[in-house]
């Protein structure tokens, strides 16, 4: 038996031989009265038919998750129901020389225990507060107590971030990281780390289940993913949930007692987060660089800052460009789809850029020791309090540099700018009160 | 609102789409804007985009047969090539109404007595659970009439240019085109080879002439 079927459900294209015994199935596509419901994506409305040459009959088949290989009528799901493969010895042994945070340590016990008794936690942590570490120790006791423990990130590159490091914590239980293309999709590993489309191919695999960055999958924590991140944990089984910055529910949740959470409200180095201001700016989509925001761009390089200046749509970014590069020619902009997203980054950390426009991709993961950050258009609807909060924390991240300032330029307050601020405000209030942050 | 067959994007009906003959548009602009058709002077038997009118250099070595030439409607740029491979490979199967219209268009500009698919291998008509040839067919609201078979046979498209310009005939008649014009659809032609092959086949079947429209024009 190939190990790395162990806790997966499968179509047949996806196992090269299979096994003669302890193998369970059932159709992939399931009549709910009368309703078709793919039982990898879950998707009840996206399907088309056509006549198939295998079954000979009209095949429905599931439109969503197509690009993982075809779902059909006809298609069976497998999975394997034998002895679970073993894990290697020393599993869980931690090679960790850092220390934790006060803040980090509340955190991690939090965490150990939710893993050990099978509950339910969230981790609220301010960026920079250190979310990953606060997973060590409670990773380290399942996989020492023969557990399997995945971690779902949104996007292929946290997980390829988040692999080595772990790789490095966990050297005797190495992780598998599956994104798309990956070299570990055909991996079996007592750690997973995984985008949620890779999420789709568990079934009942996982006795502790860890989604990073709530707030940061494709339209928020959605249906499919809920369904995902369900199916591919064991029904006995942990789930933690980190994020920086949760949805206004989920916050309403965490205050009133109803969803067991732990706060990390202060940065590891100690320094409350800076504050955002607010500043009017007129009609920017008419003057795409307006006075106020040419003012305080020019005056910042003056002094020698680098800046991060966030614009809501690539249209008026670009257009805003040239008008940027007039006061620097070196200014550069970036975007999602920009085939040269990863050069120019690496350009601003090696400080040749000065100032680097960008639209919200930058708004979560990306760090640049001592920056200043400007938000255009602050009022525009892609900026969520989430993302304005995500925004403002990529300021002030390092100890060397502990503050940094933030402007949000607007045409028009709105309540997700006033919300972000007021969050912000109360985790540094949090932050003193907890004696986690000095001076 | 109508969802996008390719995004999550909701498709928009333009007030010039009518005059392109669509009913409710099946893209969103953004994606039916990266698809390019064939416009300007082209080869009149292959379709490959030329200086003008005329026949291409490849054709001319062809020479004369019952192959009347080929249309093709899009150029085979990158985005049909992604389009191209989520229908036959991924086995989007409703993708085939993207070109719905162009196909019945083209068909009746053809004027053939018959239409008639391209089969694909039994291996690979089971594997791919349908045959995309087939499915623009139906997808046009038009009706095919089997006219030849085919054997098995090892993969085209690993095959060198060369090799598949050579490569044995896998298509044999098993219908009568009792003299009639024949028409195929298909999704992408390359280098003629398959269709030149289809063709001969369609002619031991009794065709007097066959032409072709396909969807994209691949190969400079
Ligand atoms: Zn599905
Ligand atoms: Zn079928
Ligand atoms: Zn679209
Ligand atoms: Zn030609």
């Amino acid at each position: 038996m190939n190990a790395y079927f162990a806790g997966r459900e499968l179509i047949d294209e996806e196992i090269p031989t299979l096994p003669d015994e302890h193998i369970a199935t059932r159709p992939a596509i399931h009549m709910d009265n009368g309703q078709p419901r793919c039982r990898r994506c879950n998707n009840t409305t996206n399907f088309s038919s056509h006549h198939c040459a295998r079954c000979s009959q009209l095949c429905l088949y599931c439109r969503h998750c197509i690009q993982m290989g075809k779902i059909s009528s006809c298609t069976i799901l497998y999975r394997w129901i034998g002895p679970p493969p073993k894990h290697p010895e020393n599993a869980g042994t931690m090679h960790w020389t850092g220390t934790l945070s006060d803040g980090q340590r509340i955190a991690s016990s939090n965490v150990e225990r939710a893993i050990v008794h099978l509950n339910e936690h969230l981790v609220w942590a301010v960026a920079g507060a250190g979310k990953t570490e606060v997973l060590f120790h409670g990773i380290s006791s399942a996989l020492a107590a023969g557990k399997r423990v995945c971690i779902a990130a949104p996007r292929a590159d946290v997980v390829r971030e988040l692999a080595p490091r772990l790789a490095g914590v966990f050297p005797d239980t190495p992780p598998a990281a599956l994104y798309g293309g990956s070299p570990n999709l055909h991996t079996y590993s007592p750690l997973v780390i995984t985008t949620t489309h890779q999420l789709y191919r568990f079934y009942h695999a996982f006795n502790v289940m860890i989604v990073d960055e709530v707030d940061a999958f494709p339209y928020t924590f959605n249906s499919s993913l809920q369904f995902a991140v369900q199916k591919a944990r064991k029904p006995d089984s942990a789930l933690i949930y980190l994020t920086a910055t949760p949805n206004t529910d989920w916050q309403a949740e965490v205050k009133s007692g109803k969803r067991e959470a732990t706060i990390i409200p202060a940065r590891y180095h100690r320094h409350p987060l800076p504050m955002p201001k607010t500043k009017w700016c007129g009609n920017w989509k008419k003057s795409l660089l307006p006075s106020a925001v040419h003012s305080w761009v020019k005056t910042k390089l003056d002094a020698g800052s680098r800046l991060l200046l966030f614009y809501p749509h690539i249209d008026t970014m670009e257009k805003a460009l040239p008008l940027f590069k007039e006061i620097d020619p070196r200014i550069e902009s970036v975007h999602a789809a920009d085939p040269l997203r990863k050069e120019k980054v690496e350009a601003m950390r090696r400080r040749e850029i000065p100032a680097l426009l960008s639209t919200t991709i930058l708004e979560r993961g990306v760090t640049f020791p001592g920056i200043d950050v400007a938000v255009i258009g602050a009022e525009d609807a892609v900026f969520t309090e989430s993302a304005l909060v995500q925004i403002a924390g990529r300021a002030g991240r390092s100890a060397g540099w502990p503050t940094g300032d933030i402007v949000f330029f607007h045409y028009g307050k709105t309540n997700a700018m006033m919300k972000a601020i007021r969050q912000i405000k109360e985790m540094n209030r949090l932050g003193i009160e907890r004696g986690l942050i000095d001076g | 609102m109508k969802q996008c067959l390719l995004c999550e994007n909701e498709t928009e009906m333009e007030s010039w789409l009518p005059f392109f003959g669509a009913k409710a548009p099946v893209l969103c602009p953004r994606c039916l804007g990266k698809l390019e058709k064939i416009t300007g002077p082209s080869c009149r038997w292959c379709s490959r985009p030329m200086e003008e009118d005329g026949l291409c250099l490849e054709c001319r070595e062809w020479g004369e047969s019952l192959f009347a030439g080929n249309i093709s409607l899009y150029s085979y740029n990158d985005a049909m090539k992604e389009l191209i491979a989520r229908f036959k490979y991924r086995g989007d199967y409703a993708l085939a109404a993207i070109f719905a219209e162009d196909v019945r268009r083209a068909a009746k500009e053809a004027a053939c007595d018959l239409i008639c698919a391209v089969p694909l291998p039994p291996s690979r008509l089971f594997e791919r659970r349908f045959n995309q040839s087939e499915a623009l067919i139906e997808a046009a609201g038009l009706s095919s009439i089997p006219l030849i078979g085919r054997m098995e046979s090892e993969k085209q498209s690993k095959k060198s240019r060369l090799e598949r310009i050579n490569s044995e005939q896998t298509f044999y008649p098993v219908g009568d085109a009792g003299g009639k014009s024949v028409l195929v659809i298909d999704d992408i032609y390359t280098t003629g080879a398959t269709i030149r092959r289809v063709a001969e086949a369609l002619g031991e079947a009794g065709a007097s002439t066959v032409k072709s429209v396909t969807i994209a024009r691949s190969g400079a």
